[in-house]
């Protein structure tokens, strides 16, 4: 594993040069991460390129994550490489639905089809994108499919139609219904009262009035 | 002179072309046979991977990596096996790393025959798929025997390997690894020197170094713009950092460079598979703690504890802390990764997949630009595209 201590220093010299632009810094299992204001992510990106101890001249990603119960429910996560200095870094900035990120194509072109890609499954809008259009999904889809609230199994399925002679487009109908499998809370698996047990639910509800879950 | 109106021809190349590598819809726009600008239209083959992932447990979303890129399938379950690991704090006992390293490597050849000979055959060399395949085929044979799938293996797991290997298929691909370079001789003998193939390879698709970092390049398409740079050696996974191999670099980023490139990494593949094969310690193949990976089936027979952990294993899963990692390995087509999100449950929260093939893809535009239209082909097979994992 790489010694944590390079990316900490280059962390440092780039919250200090930055100042205003980058909110914190940390670094976590030798991973450098630098929060960045939203409007000064193409300056910041600007810098990391092209100031001569940093050298990030490859960004290697551009991805949305989506965290719903936050106000700014986006996180865009940029993945800067440098070969120079064989470092890593990532960028974060928070948006949510309405307001545009500035895109950073003219920094790097790599970002164009990330970013084409971020907007298409997570809605996050680039501003002054050259060609936002959607990359991964159908043509005509609607929605984004990787936000959390999005569906696992959509809205939408297909099918030849061997009367109309073309593809058609219907709700989904589902053999069996969908099951999501929660584990984190044991008991949850059983919901139903087992015959011959209402006896000692009734029981368990009078001696510990106030835990039924 | 009168004004003629002179209207580009707007052209669809594929998604079912044989030389588009599978389901790429290029639109080109060209200008009499010169291309003026090529539109590629992917997500023909999306499959949401990503969405999936979020809804399996980690042991559940080892065998969608492999339907990424189906052709070097265990490159890309190294990657997420070194993320979760790296997010759980598990070490790996050295011959797990070791059978990785080894069939890491039989998935870069796995690759690069692939690519080398289609490639050849979309600019009009038929022999050497029909020659080298039957290497590949070897080859499956032995992701067979010790996975039980010739193709999709599901054998990197968080933690080590599946199942160990057997010595009888230790040797047999030291064996095959002394027969191998011979065939590569061949290969070369078909390709290197061809009038023919250089004729339609050389300085086509030209990618400069700076061009190569603008578009996010890496791998075997970055190395043959002269950029000596490949993770195995940068930032060793695994025991990369105990083995002896070079780094092929190209001088001029041309479609025929890519080739060589690819040609010479084939050979310090066996390089590093024989030393593999001389170095490899007996022992476990996979971390002895029972709440992560799952026990001997012996045990299980015998062992409440061990049943226990078994059950748990493969219903619940185990939880990974909470935590963000960012896991890249040097995959056959470039910088494979998976940047993965935990909240501390036992499904991933977030997993990106990041692709090479995505970022080169991209560069279509800009290195088909100005070239023929038959260029195209070469620029395609020269990329090494997979939609596999582009699409996802």
């Amino acid at each position: 594993m790489a010694d944590p201590q390079p990316v900490q220093d280059i962390g440092e010299y780039v919250s200090g040069a930055l100042e205003g632009a980058i909110t914190s810094s940390e670094v976590a299992g030798g991973e450098l991460t630098v929060h960045a204001n939203r409007d000064d992510i193409v300056r910041v990106l600007t810098f990391l390129r092209d100031d001569v101890l940093c050298q990030f001249k490859i960004l290697l990603d551009v991805c949305g994550v989506d965290y719903p119960e936050r106000t700014e429910r986006f996180d865009v996560v940029y993945h800067l490489l440098s070969l120079n200095q064989n470092a890593r870094i990532r960028v974060k900035v928070t948006t949510d639905e309405d307001t545009p990120v500035p895109s950073v194509t003219p920094v790097f072109n790599a970002a164009n089809w990330w970013e084409r890609e971020a907007w298409d499954l997570y809605g996050i809008f680039f501003a002054e994108h050259p060609d936002l259009r959607r990359i991964l999904t159908d043509y005509g889809f609607e929605g984004h499919p990787l936000r959390k609230d999005f569906p696992l199994t959509g809205y939408v399925e297909v099918r030849y139609d061997d009367a109309q002679k073309r593809v058609v487009y219907e709700p989904v109908n589902l053999t069996q219904e969908f099951r999501n499998f929660d584990f984190l809370s044991p008991w949850e698996g059983i919901q139903q009262q087992l015959p011959g047990d209402e006896k000692a639910a009734v029981d368990e509800e009078t001696e510990e009035a106030g835990e039924e879950g | 002179m009168p004004d003629t109106n002179i209207k580009n021809l707007t052209m669809n190349f594929g998604p079912q072309h044989p030389a588009a590598h599978g389901v790429l819809r290029l639109v080109l726009e060209m200008d009499g046979e010169i291309i003026d600008r090529a539109d590629p239209h992917i997500g023909l083959l999306h499959r949401g991977t990503e969405k999936l992932i979020e809804y399996k447990s980690y042991l559940q979303a080892v065998p969608y990596f492999d339907r990424l890129d189906y052709v070097a399938p265990q490159n890309q379950e190294h990657a997420f096996a070194l993320a979760v690991e790296k997010l759980a704090g598990i070490e790996v006992p050295p011959r797990g790393q070791y059978v990785r390293v080894l069939y890491a490597e039989i998935g870069r050849i796995l690759n690069h025959i692939l690519n080398i000979t289609a490639y050849a055959m979309d600019v009009g060399a038929m022999t050497p798929m029909l020659w080298a395949f039957e290497e590949r085929e070897k080859l499956m044979e032995y992701c067979e025997r010790a996975s039980g799938a010739r193709l999709h293996m599901a054998y990197f797991r968080p933690g080590g390997v599946a199942a160990d290997i057997p010595d009888s298929l230790v040797d047999d691909i030291a064996a095959w690894c002394e027969t191998y370079p011979a065939m590569i001789d061949d290969l070369e003998s078909l390709l290197t020197e061809n009038r023919i193939f250089k004729q339609r390879t050389v300085d086509i698709g030209v990618m400069t170094a700076e061009q190569c970092f603008d578009w996010g390049f890496t791998g075997p398409n970055l190395r043959a713009s002269g950029v000596p740079w490949d993770l195995r050696r940068a930032q060793p996974y695994d025991v990369y950092d105990e083995l002896d191999f070079e780094i092929p670099v190209g001088k001029h980023g041309d479609c025929y460079d890519r080739y060589l490139v690819r040609m010479y990494e084939m050979r310090e593949s066996v390089k590093i598979m024989k030393q593999c094969i001389e170095q490899m310690p007996a022992g476990p193949v996979k971390a002895a703690d029972g709440k992560f990976a799952p026990p001997p089936r012996e045990e299980m027979k015998r062992s409440m504890e061990a049943l226990i952990h078994h059950f748990k294993l493969y219903t619940e899963g185990y939880r990974v802390p909470e935590g963000e990692t960012y896991a890249a390995v040097e995959a056959p087509k470039g910088e494979f990764a998976v940047y993965l999100v935990s909240d501390g449950t036992n499904r991933p929260y977030r997993c990106k997949i990041r692709a090479p093939g995505f970022a080169h893809l991209q560069a279509m535009d800009v290195m088909s630009k100005g070239h023929m239209l038959a260029d195209v082909v070469a620029n395609i097979g020269s990329l090494d595209i997979v939609f596999g994992e582009i699409d996802r």
